[in-house]
């Protein structure tokens, strides 16, 4: 629905196909089948993904994505100020891998399609092995166009293309990153990431709401404003250590700070526990924390109060936690020489998310007075994963 | 403006110059770990991304929710082979 | 109402100068590739090979000078080690086809743990002898600079060739170094 929803594909895109670099060797060949289920805030979006990873003459590596979002309900935005709907959102991508001595080339092109949103993505990045293979240097750059659309219904009450809107939006991403094994057992990653993006940036279907004594409900509505442009910085460092038991543990911290005024802090703590050969578990932890953007309020004290204004609960003040639970059983079938090995997972993830500066207009009061909004949601993945 | 720019241009050069022949130049320091000493972290429990399938999802619910973008890249580690 | 999007140019001078640097930095694998090189030059060639005793599968012991007078090649390898584990059946078909024309392999494994190797031997028998280097005295001895690596010795018992890594072909090349060694 707006430039967020560009980067979340750059960023999905980008992550799915990106190899997972063992140093100068491609990634391994694989094939995965994901089912994935989103459940919280009224709303549920579930779908398949599909991800193939193919070599060829060890020296190329080709991985195709496909993917699908299927979105139900409405969420507490849409409640209050929009009609419930469902929405189904297609993702394509391809990628290549080339690799040469400890160089790896990649370049990639995602395709995301949905009834208003259209987001084509290309990326490009290069690997450098370093150091006797002990330092890895990443560079990469992505650079997005979304075509923004607005669905209306028409007079038979069927959904359309408002024809009178359309907009668009750019983004560009330049990263870096540089991974240092540090002992046997530790290896850590420095990663820092400019995003940039311009054009149309808001939901064509969200509104703000300001104080008006006068109205119903205490409030009236205007639509979202936002700037034209943003600029973003991330940058995160993460340790991975190895635990004489056969275990792993990770951590990771991330800083993100943008021209909007949000600034977020988000750590990650996991643990992985392989038993008995077969299986795996994982667990993890998630905290994040976010500052409002400038231009954000609950509750605009009266009409055209800032230049830009934005009541999307995405841009308040809020913290997460997510907890999270994981299980893998790895299998060999004698009957099938070209399968190195099978694996069926299944991840589990709880999220609850407070919000400081939002509020549950559906548990309306008096305005300004409603409780603050919570959410919880539960993320479940169920995938099956093979190496030939 | 145009001086501006090769202004601009000139300082990236000091940034690039020495971090360039650092990476290129000298190499006194010998690799502390072997490449014979990476069993652990050759270990499939060691890799960033062990599913690359799944990391790119729960990501995706969490940009798509956050105002949070990006800075979470990491290419590197594992056996050293080749 | 018509939009106007400003462009990338007034609003993210940051973002052209990282472009810069991203392109700019594009041009570290060429230099870096220049460090490699100048490590893999100081293992010497030409020089003997340095002797040692490991234990081996089966039991015994083996030692390098039992196979003077024969073309012998050492090869480094681990089981975690994704082309090494690529190599082995082709390292295999060599050893049975020029081990009767003077020529032998010695597969050194590197790994601390020999159960790991023993298990994937079981699974992936090969013909040639296998010996264990646990405490990486042999792989220090001989300055292993990348998994797998392969050490060709002549008949005197000089390191004549040494292979770092191993890609799709490389068998070819240990084949052309092993024949023209063979015939000396």
């Amino acid at each position: 629905m707006n430039a967020r929803r560009a980067s979340r594909v750059l960023l999905l895109a980008a992550l799915s196909l990106a190899p997972a670099l063992q140093a100068a060797v491609l990634p391994e060949d694989r094939a995965d089948v994901l089912y994935h289920r989103y459940d919280g805030g009224g709303v549920t979006i579930d779908g398949p993904s599909v991800l193939v990873r193919k070599s060829f003459a060890d020296k190329v590596s080709v991985s195709a994505n496909y993917y699908v979002d299927m979105v139900s309900s409405a969420s507490i935005d849409v409640v209050t100020t929009a009609s419930p709907y469902t929405e189904k959102r297609t993702q394509k991508s391809l990628s290549l891998d080339y690799l040469r001595n400890k160089t790896t080339y990649s370049l990639g092109y995602i395709d995301s399609t949905e009834s208003d949103y259209i987001a084509k993505t290309a990326f490009f990045s290069v690997s450098q092995d370093m150091f006797g293979d002990l330092t890895t240097i990443s560079f990469g750059f992505r650079r997005g166009q979304n075509d923004v659309f607005r669905n209306i219904k028409d007079a038979s009450g069927a959904r359309i293309r408002d024809p009178a809107f359309q907009a668009e939006s750019d983004t560009r991403s330049y990263s870096f990153s540089l991974t240092q094994v540090l002992t046997r057992d530790l290896v850590g990653t420095l990663a820092y990431e400019l995003m940039s993006d311009e054009g149309y940036l808001n939901s064509p279907y969200r509104s703000i709401r300001y104080a008006d004594a006068t109205a119903p409900m205490g409030f009236l509505l205007d639509p979202e404003r936002y700037p034209a442009t943003r600029t973003s910085n991330a940058a995160s460092a993460r340790l991975k250590y190895f635990l004489p038991w056969r275990a792993a543990l990770d951590g990771r911290y991330r800083f993100y700070s943008d021209t909007w005024g949000i600034r977020a802090h988000t750590g990650d703590l996991g643990y992985t526990q392989p038993l008995g050969g077969s299986w795996t578990f994982d667990a993890r932890y998630r905290y994040y924390t976010q500052d409002a953007a400038d231009f954000y309020r609950d509750l605009f004290p009266r009409r055209n109060t800032l230049n830009f204004q934005a009541r999307d609960k995405e841009l308040s003040t809020f913290t997460a936690h997510t907890i999270g639970i994981g299980a893998s059983w790895e299998f060999r079938v004698q009957r099938l020489p070209w399968l190195q090995k099978g694996s069926v997972s299944a991840r589990f993830d709880h999220m609850i998310v407070q919000y400081d500066d939002f509020r549950d207009i559906t548990r309306g009061t008096s305005a300004g007075a409603e409780p603050l909004y919570e959410l919880e949601a539960n993320v479940l993945q169920l995938f099956v994963s093979a190496w030939f | 403006m145009r001086d501006n720019r090769l202004r601009r241009h000139a300082r990236l050069l000091w940034l690039v110059t020495p971090v360039a022949s650092l990476l290129g130049g000298c190499a006194p320091i010998e690799p502390w770990v072997k490449p014979y000493e990476r069993e652990r972290l050759a270990d499939p429990i060691m890799a960033f991304e062990r599913d690359p399938v799944s990391t790119a999802y729960i990501d995706h619910v969490f940009e798509s929710r956050e105002g949070a973008r990006g800075g979470t890249g990491a290419a590197g580690g594992g056996c050293g082979c080749n | 109402m018509p939009y106007r999007p400003t462009t990338l140019r007034q609003t993210a001078p940051v973002a052209r100068l990282a472009r810069l640097v991203a392109l700019a930095l594009a041009a570290v694998p060429p230099l870096t590739l220049v460090t490699a090189e100048q490590a893999a030059a100081k293992v010497a060639a030409n020089a003997p090979a340095p002797d040692f005793t490991l234990a081996a599968r089966g039991g015994q012991h083996l030692s390098l000078s039992q196979y003077k007078g024969q073309v012998v090649m050492i090869n480094f390898w681990a089981t975690w080690c994704g082309p090494c584990r690529q190599e082995m059946p082709l390292l295999d078909a060599m050893y049975q086809k020029y081990k009767r024309m003077g020529f032998t392999l010695i597969g050194v494994n590197v790994e601390p743990d020999s159960k790991a190797a023993e298990e994937y031997l079981k699974k992936v028998p090969v013909t040639f002898p296998i010996a264990f280097d646990p405490d990486s005295s042999v792989s220090k001895l001989y300055a292993v600079q990348g998994m797998p690596s392969s050490v060709i010795i002549d008949r005197k018992g000089n390191a004549r060739v040494i292979h770092k890594g191993y890609r799709p072909g490389d068998e070819n090349v240990y084949l052309d170094h092993i024949r023209s060694l063979i015939r000396e």
